[in-house]
């Protein structure tokens, strides 16, 4: 991870990104006795490379275009504004943003490559927390906001990058609505959390996406490792169905837990509030964001706060659920794992402040990570205005105020909302969603669809095609030179019959024919043959005695 | 009164013994017969032979002749082998009957 930070070009950061990627797969396939887990690991990889293509060809590409993978080099390349004409045109630059996007969709799980996110938690709970959602998948943001300049000469690519986002950020939450197993509520806000990330890449905010990674990683590694403590108490049951009722049994973790889901859920003061804030912000705000991605950004922030406190409420109130045995067993975590749960509460209250927005008063502390980061953003701030020739997004101090209400006020709903179905109504009277839940519950039935389309539609469809290749091509290429063969050899040996055998018995045929005449001087008589001898001997002397 | 016997008659006498010899061969069907015409022909030749050399009044002629009579008396003997072989074979001397070197 460190090598994929420090790293001060491509091919070094692609060096880390693979680093961190066996790691994850070796991590989650760590109960490797259990097939789901080695399933989900093999999962992880193999979707990672899917990405990893991408991200090989967009370096390539990068390479061919401005001849260096270095993130100075390349930003110096792009700000020569050679490039500005392209500026509105698919052209080769916004090829190369997509395939490093593609890349980026891959390890920080964006539709369509983050069906292994939510499998991955199939591993231990603390490399779930580390790895799954602070660290490593948060590293696609990083690499999109590193070339922050290429995303901003391509706005069509910026475009497709902010709409990827938003459409993860709404569909991982709505999948999120509906499950029951507490880590994976969290992988899918996990993935939905990242969608923002993508969501204020894409419409050019790019140190948001980078605070919102920094404060999402305070709350979710808290939530995650507060759920690792929670399936600890219970004795390894993930079910929130089983659960509830646990706030007074393990106050730590519960108080920890409660700061972390109002983090993320956006109330203000927490850290989750400023980042999310100023990303709805910037997608209402900016050149390249708009009405839309705003009312999805918007919807989101309301399905976050509803699944997180339904994890809650579930979870820590109402009734205690589970058996007996496990009632009884129920323990507060030991100082080793509560301890990270208070560090990291108060990284989920404090983290956000430096990042505050301008409309709160503007100072050195309160602005400090947009400060901080400006150089690294400068080139693609400079790009933009030479590619696009926008204004500056006009600062609307009102407006911000109104969404920022309108925000929180979504954020209060979906809590009071969550409370309201998870802790007052009996479980009979709840809603169900009706028939979106099968839906949801089955994850939009992405995997099913992968499993048809790829799994047994292009492996074992291909391995079908292949075997019928086989039996057709290679097969009957191999009979039609057998047959050929054949052909050819019956032609020889009709010529051999026919012409050569025929030219030697033609021979034969007419010696004997020529024969035929001459043979029947041969009386056998002796007296015969003496008479011819007779006959000779007079025409010889007659010779002699008349012609000499 | 005698005549004296000439070059002449002597070449008349060899000219009626080669006659009879060829029609011999020539006629005969008998293989022993054809054999004794071929000594006529033969002899035919000795007194042509002889003839001329009283004639001309050297010897040349009878040395000849002496040589044909030796290589005659092979030659029948080498003709009557053969024949006697046939006989054995085909039960017959007679040379109408035996045409096996036909076509």
């Amino acid at each position: 991870m460190l090598t994929l930070v420090l790293a001060n070009n491509y091919a070094l950061l692609f060096v880390g990104w693979e680093g961190v990627g066996l790691c994850s797969y070796l991590l989650i396939g760590f109960y490797f006795q259990k097939k789901s887990a080695g399933d989900a690991g093999k999962k992880a990889f193999i979707v990672n490379r899917i990405g990893d293509a991408g991200f090989i060809l967009g370096m390539f590409f990068l390479f061919q275009v401005t001849g260096s993978l270095r993130f100075t080099e390349v930003n110096e390349a792009l700000r020569s504004a050679r490039f500005a004409p392209e500026a509105g045109v698919f052209g080769i630059l916004s090829l190369t943003a997509l395939l490093l996007f593609i890349g980026a969709t891959g390890k920080s799980a964006q539709i369509p490559l983050h069906v292994w996110l939510p499998d991955a938690m199939e591993g231990p709970t603390p490399v779930s927390a580390l790895i799954h959602a602070a660290t490593m998948v948060t590293a696609g943001v990083y690499m999109c906001a590193r070339s922050n300049a290429l995303f901003a000469l391509t706005p069509e690519t910026s475009h497709i990058v902010a709409a990827v986002g938003a459409a993860t950020a709404i569909f991982a939450a709505s999948i999120g609505l509906v499950q029951n197993d507490i880590k994976r509520v969290l992988a899918y806000s996990t993935v939905s959390q990242l969608g923002y990330m993508f969501l204020a890449v894409g419409v050019g905010a790019y140190w948001v996406g980078v605070f919102h990674l920094y404060t999402h990683a305070f709350f979710k590694a808290l939530l995650f490792l507060g759920a690792g403590s929670v399936i600890h108490a219970m004795s390894g049951e993930q079910d929130m169905r089983r659960m509830g009722g646990l706030k007074d049994k393990i106050p730590i973790t519960f108080a920890t837990m409660f700061i972390a889901s109002l983090a993320i859920a956006g109330i203000p003061g927490l850290a989750g509030f400023f980042s999310k804030d100023e990303i709805l912000w910037q997608s209402w705000s900016s050149p390249l964001g708009g009405k839309l991605l705003w009312a999805v950004g918007f919807c989101t922030a309301a399905m976050t706060a509803f699944y997180m406190w339904r994890l809650m409420f579930m979870t820590f109130y109402g009734e205690g659920r589970m058996d007996e045995h496990t009632r009884h067993h129920v323990h507060e975590s030991p100082k080793s794992m509560t301890v990270p749960l208070m560090v990291l509460a108060a990284g989920s209250v404090c983290a956000g402040w430096i990042g505050m927005p301008k409309v709160f008063g503007e100072n050195g502390f309160m602005q400090a990570l947009e400060h901080w980061l400006a150089p690294v953003f400068e080139t693609g701030k400079e790009a933009a205005h030479a590619a696009a020739g926008h204004g500056a997004a006009q600062h609307d101090t009102t407006m911000e105020w109104v969404l920022m209400g309108v925000s929180v006020g979504a954020a209060l709903a979906g809590i009071f909302l969550a409370r309201h179905i998870y802790l007052r109504m009996k479980e009979s009277e709840r809603p169900t969603g009706g028939a979106m839940h099968p839906v949801l519950y089955n994850k939009w039935y992405v995997d099913e669809l992968y499993d048809f389309l790829f799994v047994n539609g292009f492996s074992l469809g291909g391995g079908t095609l292949m075997a019928r290749f086989d039996q057709k091509v290679v097969d009957g290429g191999v009979n039609g030179t057998a047959w050929l063969t054949r052909l050819v050899s019956s032609i020889s040996i009709w010529y051999d019959t026919w012409i050569v055998d025929g030219l030697v018995n033609l021979t034969a045929f007419s010696v004997r024919a020529l024969s035929y005449p001459v043979r029947f001087l041969q009386t056998g008589f002796i007296q015969s043959y003496a008479l011819v001898f007779l006959a000779g001997v007079f025409a010889i002397f007659g010779y002699y005695w008349w012609v000499r | 009164m005698l005549h004296p016997i000439t070059t002449e008659h002597y070449l008349v006498l060899s000219a009626a013994l080669l006659l009879i010899g060829t029609v011999g061969i020539l006629m005969r069907r008998n293989a022993v017969v054809i054999l004794m015409s071929l000594e006529l022909i033969l002899n035919a030749v000795n007194l042509n032979l002889v003839a001329f050399g009283k004639h001309h009044g050297n010897a040349d002629g009878q040395i000849f002749a002496i040589f044909i009579i030796t290589v005659a008396v092979a030659e029948a003997a080498v003709g009557l082998g053969i024949l006697i072989a046939l006989f054995r074979n085909k039960e017959t001397v007679l040379v109408d009957e035996i045409d096996l070197l036909k076509w």
